[in-house]
């Protein structure tokens, strides 16, 4: 993977926070196909972050480069640059199974594994060996599904299967199992996109509390969500990022036709 | 002959029948086909079946009942000193139907024998005759009435299919059937067995020797029939077997499926399911001509004794064959796993070993558990490749290097040759293959079911 450093830093949007990661002149192409075009956007710390666009557009595609999950596609390609805390996360010498667990993601329809409750939060844990006792990993699984809202609804049932959970709690108990493996930053690609609107408020809820501890970046077809959500809203079309901004800023004075457009209904 | 010209007459008719409904339908159409009901092809098959399927009937039925009905009347006029006694009556039968095929002329026989021989053979022309007659009759009225039938509105369509239908339902009753025929004729050979042995002796017995006197006037021991053996040398071979199969398999359908490029897997992929294309006989003499002599071999520099016939051998290349089994079953239920596991685990920061071994593979265990088991009731019921390698002395062991034998060389060996075949010892084979048919099926049922409960989780 070509990784291209341009003048790009210069360009850089003016944000108000300390900026968690960034992306600057990102291109990503599937084979020939470009799905991004010189992508360049701040992730600021503690903040919610969303993505919003029409379908295709690309915002599902850029949040998958964030922690370098496209490298499980093939024929992906990539250059430009996206940084965690200054450091190139396309460099070499990073190594992606850490990356990952600093950087957490919640899919768009829940996913957890065929095991029990507590395996699944536990999972993440045992893998990157961050407990050295079962009272330890006892601890992190509590807190994990504490901090998810999960904790009340499933501690009498902590052995039983994960897929026996309804969809609103499976996909808190993914954020749980993200949360887990301590990560600083958390995306999450359209979490709500498959639960009911109880459940949906449930997870918004949850994302506005994570906030104080992550840095989150949210994928999402709703506006509203967006709009409720998150501090900073960044609009894609095309593969380009059109404009991003404070989330009140885009949804009542949006600077581009196109992102007014969108937010008002009149295509996406 | 004449059977040959008869169908090929009745496929002229329904061809011709096919034409003539067609032409009918499109007359009546007036140019228009929107004016029918159907189109002018579903016309045209509805005459062709209705022309050709009642005379195919009729020629099923007419060569089922020929044969008795012409023996009923010639037993029906031989006279009674013959008829009285079975024994004479078969052998005046047989001289009869050998005059009747003109083949009789040097038989020593009764002149009512010889005369009945004639009489049958004229039976047999008239019959064939009559055939022709009734048969053609039959083609045409069919073509006629259902000509006849044929108007603007007639729902040729829907009649068509289903006729198909019936005739699709005929053809899976067939298979279905046979199936059915085959484990009941199994069954009462079975039967037939137990009330010569005792079942206790056979499925508890440590020892087999099934040689028995052929005639009555020979020296012979009575046979033992315990199974035991039997099934304990199957069950070290399979267990061989698995032992290679199953981790080969599994490892090479993880590597097909989760890490090879998809270049190397175009035709990695094919060539080792190759392997299951390999007649089992060649595997046999592989087992026999070159595994077992190059283990004796090994064994006699390491200073074990191996039989130049062990369960080894046979066990070993019967794991390569199977191999393909597993691999491609197990591929299948792996790449059954959905996607977003894996991204779950990935986005876990788990590397691809880790996903493999804590999501893919737990995940996919009850798929690769039905795959394993399919495996092992296709090692079971395997027979050539020991036939060929594993040898025929019924040792009851659980040493790998000797010889043993198992289920199915058994029941080859005891049903090739000369033997007389209400004997204990030949019937001894349907017994054993009853057990081994339960036994593979119950397997195989089993197996199913846990692919079966598998697939439901995703789906």
């Amino acid at each position: 993977m070509a990784v291209v450093t341009t003048d790009a830093m210069t360009n850089a949007p003016q944000t108000r926070g300390n900026s968690k990661m960034a992306a600057r002149d990102l291109n990503l192409f599937y084979g020939d196909a470009q799905a991004l075009y010189n992508v360049d956007l701040d992730v600021v710390e503690r903040e919610v972050t969303a993505l919003i666009g029409p379908s295709g557009c690309g915002k599902s595609t850029f949040l998958r480069c964030l922690n370098r999950m496209n490298d499980t596609i093939d024929g992906v390609s990539i250059n430009g640059k996206v940084t965690l805390d200054d450091r190139d996360i396309y460099d070499k010498v990073i190594d992606v199974v850490q990356l990952r667990a600093r950087i957490g993601m919640v899919f768009q329809k829940p996913n957890p594994f065929p095991k029990s409750i507590f395996d699944n939060v536990a999972y993440g844990p045992r893998i990157h060996g961050l407990v050295n006792s079962r009272d330890e990993l006892d601890e992190i699984v509590m807190t994990s599904l504490e901090k998810a809202g999960l904790l009340k609804e499933v501690k009498d049932r902590l052995a039983s299967p994960a897929t026996g959970l309804s969809g609103g709690q499976q996909q808190r108990l993914c954020i749980a199992r993200a949360v887990a493996v301590s990560p600083e930053v958390i995306l999450m690609d359209e979490p709500c996109s498959a639960l009911d609107p109880i459940a949906t408020a449930k997870v918004e809820e949850l994302i506005d509390e994570l906030r104080s501890n992550y840095t989150i970046v949210i994928v999402t077809h709703s506006m509203q969500q967006a709009a409720r959500v998150s501090q900073r809203t960044a609009f894609f079309h095309l593969g380009k990022l059109v404009e991003v901004g404070e989330t009140d800023q885009i949804f009542t004075n949006p600077r581009d036709e196109r992102t007014k457009g969108y937010i008002t209904g009149r295509f996406g | 002959m004449s059977l040959t010209f008869l169908l090929l007459a009745v496929a002229l008719l329904c061809a011709l029948s096919f034409v003539f409904g067609r032409q009918r339908a499109i007359a009546l159409s007036g140019g228009r086909f929107s004016n029918l009901h159907s189109l002018p092809i579903h016309y045209g098959t509805y005459t062709a079946l209705w022309c050709g399927l009642p005379a195919l009937a009729l020629l099923i039925v007419w060569y089922a009942l020929q044969g008795p009905v012409t023996e009923a009347l010639i037993i029906n006029d031989l006279p009674v000193e013959i008829t009285s006694d079975t024994g004479k009556l078969s052998l005046a039968l047989n001289a009869i139907s050998l005059i009747a095929a003109d083949n009789g002329q040097h038989l020593n026989v009764a002149p009512e024998v010889v005369e009945a021989g004639n009489r049958l053979a004229l039976l047999h022309t008239i019959s064939n005759t009559a055939l022709i007659v009734v048969l053609l009759c039959v083609a045409l009225v069919g073509l006629g009435l259902s000509y006849r039938r044929i108007v603007a509105d007639m729902r040729a369509r829907n009649n068509v299919e289903r006729i198909v239908r019936y005739l699709m339902i005929g053809c899976s009753a067939i298979a279905i059937l046979s199936t059915v025929g085959i484990v009941f004729s199994l069954m009462f050979e079975a039967l037939h067995f137990f009330s010569k042995v005792n079942p206790l002796e056979f499925l508890f017995g440590l020892e087999w020797s099934p040689q028995t006197a052929i005639r009555a006037d020979q020296v012979a021991s009575d046979g033992s029939f315990g199974m035991i053996p039997l099934f304990a040398g199957t069950l070290l071979i399979t267990f061989i077997a698995m032992l290679v199969a199953v981790p080969v398999g599994l490892f090479s359908a993880i590597y097909m499926g989760e890490y090879a490029s998809p270049t190397f897997r175009a035709w990695a992929k094919p060539a080792l399911e190759i392997l299951a294309g390999v007649p089992t006989v060649v595997y046999g003499f592989f087992a026999a001509l070159t595994v077992a002599p190059f283990l004796r071999d090994t064994g006699s520099v390491l200073g074990l004794s191996v039989s130049s016939e062990s369960a080894l051998a046979a066990g070993l290349v019967m794991g390569v064959m199977i191999i393909p089994f597993v691999s491609s079953l197990s591929d299948d239920v792996m790449s059954q796993v959905p996607q977003s596991l894996r991204d779950g685990s990935y986005g876990l920061g788990a590397t691809k070993s880790e996903t493999i071994r804590h999501v893919i593979f737990p995940a996919a265990l009850p798929g690769i558990v039905g795959a394993i088991l399919l495996a092992v009731s296709r090692a079971i019921g395997e027979t050539m490749i020991v036939v060929m390698a594993a040898g025929l002395a019924a040792n009851l062991t659980a040493n790998p290097l000797q010889a043993v034998t198992t289920v199915t060389v058994q029941i080859v060996t005891l049903l090739v040759g000369d033997q007389e075949f209400d004997s204990a010892k030949t019937l001894s084979a349907f017994a054993l293959g009853l057990v081994l048919f339960l036994v593979t099926l119950g397997l195989n049922v089993f197996a199913l079911k846990v692919v079966q409960k598998y697939r439901e989780k995703y789906d």
